[in-house]
């Protein structure tokens, strides 16, 4: 699947193989419907549709912080991208599933992986962010300090992580509940095959390798792949700020912060401990 | 960038500090990359250019891929398909004297990462064209043709080539 802008474009099937087409289409219902009943003869749910979600507040909320052209474009091209081939992944790997053509299934991992990651990853992201999200106060304030010693050494050194991220990828507050601690992830990260417990040098920053994140990709979801649960995202694709930031990313994350929810942040620390 | 880095290397080389030499390495990597890809990339277009290649480069293509239209597909198709940032390729490789399209992501450097030379490169970084372009990759990746200077790729494809012994 080739994605053009905020379209799927899709091959044309090959014969013998139903595929479900953009949502507009009246022949795209009639292939869900049927795929849907077939499955459902071998006991196989399909189609589920994701669907994105709404923003909790209009495109310009964000500004001065985030402009109203990056919401949109973000939210309505680039998640809806993901959701729209996160569906067409998970037709197929129906389809595969039902069939027992097992070498599909695995080749659609990375598909799933990554425009999954993206559904999941940028549903976070659009609830971690608010025109007032307030301070972090009680227990969350309190693993804080213990974890970071102060709310500006969490700022100073997540946004020191995210900035160093190499190309696309994500900075993430997460918790780790083995440890019953917070815990800086990047995604990606350029750790692999270094030994936890050291540490990385780039763009000045130094960046700790922790186990638990040597090995993530460019749109993996936190919790899939670590372990570690999600509290709060920083999404620093080129996209997520370009149009307005240009190339200087630091301005933009230090700058988010500002509209960091922390009522959500503590939230998801809640139901993660 | 890649002085700094550069610099930092040559001091932990100089303390014999191998941690500190190989925790550098990424970035070395990265901004060594990034500083060759960039070079070649701004010889690779030239204004009034694009259009149809000629020479041995238009041999080469014609060969490997069976047709002109035949290499934009498959180049075009491999650029918009890069996950995240990176580049598209037309590179040469000297072992068998053919071409072939890869991408690379990030700034990892195209000889280092599948032992090619590079010949043509595109970047689909989403600062190569987003102000422009926004989320269109595609558009970005169609209308770059119009500004590719096919002499400088058969300057690079001759010099391959004779670097390779063919």
């Amino acid at each position: 699947v080739i994605h053009d802008g905020g379209e799927v474009l899709e091959r044309a099937p090959p014969p013998g193989v139903l595929c479900c087409g953009p949502p507009s289409s009246a022949m795209f219902l009639l292939h869900r419907a049927l795929i849907t009943r077939r499955l459902a003869g071998v006991g196989v749910r399909c189609c589920q549709k994701h669907t994105l979600p709404d923003l909790p507040y209009d495109y310009n909320a964000l500004e001065p912080v985030i402009s109203a052209d990056i919401m949109q474009l973000h939210h309505s091209k680039h998640h809806q991208t993901y959701v729209n081939n996160l569906n067409v992944a998970e037709e197929k790997l129906a389809e595969a599933t039902a069939k027992g053509d097992v070498s599909t299934v695995i080749s659609l991992a990375a598909a799933l992986k990554f425009n999954g990651g993206g559904h999941i990853n940028h549903t976070i992201f659009w609830k971690n962010l608010s025109p007032d999200g307030g301070e972090p106060e009680g227990e969350l304030l309190a693993a804080i300090n213990r974890d970071f010693g102060s709310l500006d050494a969490l700022k100073s050194q997540l946004s020191a992580a995210t900035v160093a991220v190499q190309g696309s990828g994500w900075g993430w507050l997460g918790y780790n509940k083995q440890k019953g601690a917070l815990q800086i992830a990047t995604c990606p990260n350029q750790l692999q095959g270094l030994r936890p417990d050291t540490e990385l040098i780039l763009y000045g920053a130094r960046i700790p390798v922790v186990e638990e994140t040597r090995f993530l990709g460019l749109m993996d979801p936190l919790e899939a792949t670590t372990g570690l649960v999600p509290l709060f995202g920083i999404d620093v694709w080129e996209h997520a700020y370009y149009l307005q930031y240009k190339n200087v990313r630091p301005d933009y994350v230090n700058a988010i912060w500002k509209v960091a929810d922390w009522k959500d942040i503590s939230a998801r620390f809640n139901s993660a401990k | 960038m890649t002085l700094g880095v550069l610099h930092h290397l040559i001091e932990a080389e100089e303390a014999t500090d191998v941690a500190a030499m190989n925790a550098l390495l990424p970035a070395i990597k990265f901004n060594g990359g990034g500083h060759l890809n960039h070079t070649i990339f701004w010889t690779n277009m030239a204004p009034n250019a694009g259009g149809d290649p000629s020479g041995a480069i238009a041999d080469a293509i014609n060969e490997e891929f069976g047709s002109f239209q035949a290499f934009k597909d498959k180049f075009s198709a491999a650029s918009v398909g890069v996950k995240g940032s990176g580049w598209g390729w037309l590179g040469y490789c000297p072992k068998n004297n053919k071409l072939a399209v890869a991408t690379c992501q990030n700034q990892d450097p195209l000889q280092v990462t599948h032992g090619m030379i590079p010949l043509l490169g595109l970047d689909v970084w989403e600062h190569a064209y987003y102000l422009q372009y926004k989320n269109l990759r595609a558009d970005y990746v169609k209308a770059f043709f119009n500004v590719i200077n096919w002499s400088n790729v058969n300057e690079r494809l001759e010099t391959a080539r004779k670097s390779a012994g063919h």
